[in-house]
């Protein structure tokens, strides 16, 4: 730990820095913009912010999002958690491998690719397009990230944990839910958190996937931004941030106490 | 140990515990070969072998982990072969401890306790005994992760007696102790043993620890039982070469039998006999072995009288101080290497013999024990 900040390490995580966060610190700064004008600074104001809790499209896109965010995860966190221990307990089974790569291969895939075939998917079975849909297909997508995270966690779980619970009489299904369930518990809460900001922050699928009274709030802020910048974008912009940034505090804040459990039942 | 407890030796004793001709394979390696066992009320037991010998296997099939392809199993006469670990009165302290790091250690003593739905007021006052017992009063609200290795241990302990198992299991409980907390807790455990008068069985591959604590134990090879007997039997009596050599340092003199009107007479490939004490059924001619353990060879600068039995000489090729004694590594004229052991007995004496200085060793006739497996 003896390495010292030299003038480079301090310019290259300062460019870093400024490279990831510059635009959204312009956005937040802009939200508070009392002029009218999107690119006109004209002096701190809220004004933007009450303006939302007038402006019932994007506050009725706000709900829609957050109720597709929330279903979506947790159809995802129960089906990803499943797959994670099929990987993680069933052993060598036939078909493993092909198995194993279709759970990770949406993570990979081109979301428009997976968008058109869903809606493709849809009209083939003659579902309308809404609510159901979005949710279906952001489950879709996000299963796969808690399927990875919940089975990194199964791989280094100690197995005679549920051998000391059965040994004290604890019959199989009780053990996975007082033991195992328990002790994975916070890689399926970050599973879940991570569902939940991924399924608020999709604009693609959604497009693809959305029908009539299901506008998300991505899909509504795009098609306001194509008439045009409006100041109330930004706000809605900037507590959206918010919202996210606190779900990943806290989603990695899960993962780390995860860890540190994972290495105290190690040793 | 207990004086005049030898269960074993009862021909009307009822074993507690009975391997009855069991088989296990995995896949193409055999793990149990119709291994038959019996083990009695109230013992100590060590099922003692190098890693790989089969004896966890054996430990997890009592503990249900693991099923027999053959043979039976029966727990207090009953063949449990088939019962689900959670329906055995089988209690295990694994290896790892196993500590549950979500729970404290008063929810880790008390969930056995919990499975069998006794009332709050009496789970609260049992895991209070057995906080008792394993000296933890105090801890009850601490975080498995909030304990120091030695502490673990007994929380683990703990938690495998509050069921009062008929037969507690014990697989490397002290495998993670610092030297001297293990030898410690070794003569806790025994006194524990013998209060509760619970059978213990304990795997172990650390043969100091299988002798100090156990009443008898089994030394396991390649899924077969070598020998079962008290420590002291399979130290000074071991019945095969490989038992002689797996516990204990010991020193094999092989020849052939030859013809003695008193005790046994070996004659090695040089024409040196040597003579045993006993070794009455012997047959003149066979290829046999003497086990003579290095504490009990004298070794000597000067020729012994010429009537000594059973002399050798060689030179000192190596000195291993280990404080209380030294071992002396003898390469004997032949190219065979023998050790003798010496108790350093003074602390200040000069040791007067070193490198390559000739010695002479020499073992009484019952210091001998004839092997012919």
């Amino acid at each position: 730990m003896g390495r010292r900040f030299s003038v480079f390490n301090l310019v290259s995580v300062a460019l870093g820095i400024a490279f990831l966060y510059l635009p959204i610190v312009i956005l937040v700064i802009y939200s508070f913009n009392a002029s009218r004008l999107v690119t006109i600074w004209g002096g701190w104001s809220l004004r933007w912010y009450a303006a939302l809790l007038d402006d019932s499209a994007l506050r009725e896109a706000a709900t829609n999002s957050l109720l597709i965010a929330f279903a979506s995860a947790t159809a995802a966190t129960v089906l990803g958690t499943l797959a994670a221990l099929a990987l993680s307990r069933l052993g060598r089974f036939r078909g493993r491998l092909p198995f194993v790569a279709m759970i990770y291969a949406p993570l990979v895939m081109p979301e428009v690719i997976t968008g058109l075939s869903l809606l493709l998917f849809f009209v083939a079975i003659n579902l309308d397009r809404g609510f159901l849909t979005i949710t279906i297909a952001h489950t879709t997508l996000t299963l796969c990230f808690v399927a990875v995270l919940v089975q990194s966690r199964l791989a280094g779980f100690d197995r005679t944990l549920e051998e000391a619970a059965m040994d004290l009489g604890c019959p199989p299904l009780r053990t996975f839910l007082t033991v195992t369930v328990p002790v994975i518990a916070p890689a399926i809460a970050a599973g879940f958190l991570l569902a939940f900001s991924l399924s608020l922050d999709d604009l693609v699928i959604a497009s693809f996937t959305t029908g009539p009274g299901a506008t998300t709030l991505p899909i509504r802020i795009y098609s306001d931004v194509r008439l045009g910048v409006k100041p109330e974008i930004n706000a809605v912009c900037t507590i959206f941030v918010a919202v996210i940034a606190l779900v990943v505090i806290a989603a990695s804040i899960l993962t780390r106490r995860a860890e540190r459990r994972q290495q105290i039942s190690a040793c | 140990m207990r004086r005049g407890f030898t269960p074993w030796a009862d021909p009307n004793a009822k074993p507690i515990v009975r391997f009855d001709a069991v088989s296990k394979r995995y896949a193409n390696t055999v793990a149990i070969a119709d291994l038959s066992l019996d083990i009695y009320e109230g013992e100590y037991f060590a099922l003692l072998g190098p890693s790989g010998c089969g004896k966890t296997t054996l430990l997890r099939m009592l503990a249900g982990f693991e099923a027999p392809d053959r043979g039976r199993i029966l727990l207090a006469g009953e063949d449990i072969v088939g019962v689900p670990p959670y329906r055995r009165p089988v209690n295990m302290m694994f290896q790892s401890y196993a500590l549950f790091p979500h729970l404290s250690v008063f929810n880790n003593i008390a969930f056995g306790l919990k499975q069998d739905r006794m009332p709050k007021a009496e789970i609260a006052e049992q895991v209070g005994k057995m906080l008792q017992l394993v000296r933890l009063e105090g801890l009850a609200d601490r975080k498995p992760h909030q304990l120091s290795g030695g502490e673990r241990q007994r929380v683990a302990l703990a938690r495998s007696l509050a069921k009062r198992p008929k037969v507690l299991l014990l697989d490397e409980p002290l495998a993670a102790l610092d030297r001297k907390l293990r030898e410690e807790t070794q003569f806790e455990l025994m006194e524990l043993q013998s209060r509760l008068g619970t059978t213990f069985v304990i795997v172990t591959h650390d043969q100091e620890e299988a002798m100090t604590v156990a009443h008898r134990m089994a030394v396991m090879n390649r899924g077969h039982i070598a020998q079962v007997d008290t420590p002291q039997q399979i130290y000074e009596q071991p019945n095969s070469r490989w038992v002689a050599e797996f516990v204990g340092d010991v020193n094999l003199i092989e020849g052939k039998l030859a013809a003695s009107a008193n005790g046994v007479v070996l004659e090695d490939a040089q024409g040196r006999r040597f003579r045993a004490g006993d070794g009455a059924q012997a047959r003149p001619g066979a290829p046999a072995a003497f086990a003579v353990r290095p504490e009990k060879l004298k070794l000597a600068l000067a020729p012994p009288p010429a009537d000594t039995l059973n002399t050798i000489s060689g030179r000192v090729v190596d000195i291993g101080y280990l404080g209380d004694v030294s071992v002396y590594k003898v390469r004997l004229d032949d190219g065979a290497t023998m050790k003798a052991s010496v108790t350093n007995a003074t602390r200040l004496a000069e040791r007067p013999i070193g490198w390559e200085d000739r010695v002479w060793l020499s073992f009484a006739p019952d210091a001998a024990v004839l092997l012919t497996a």
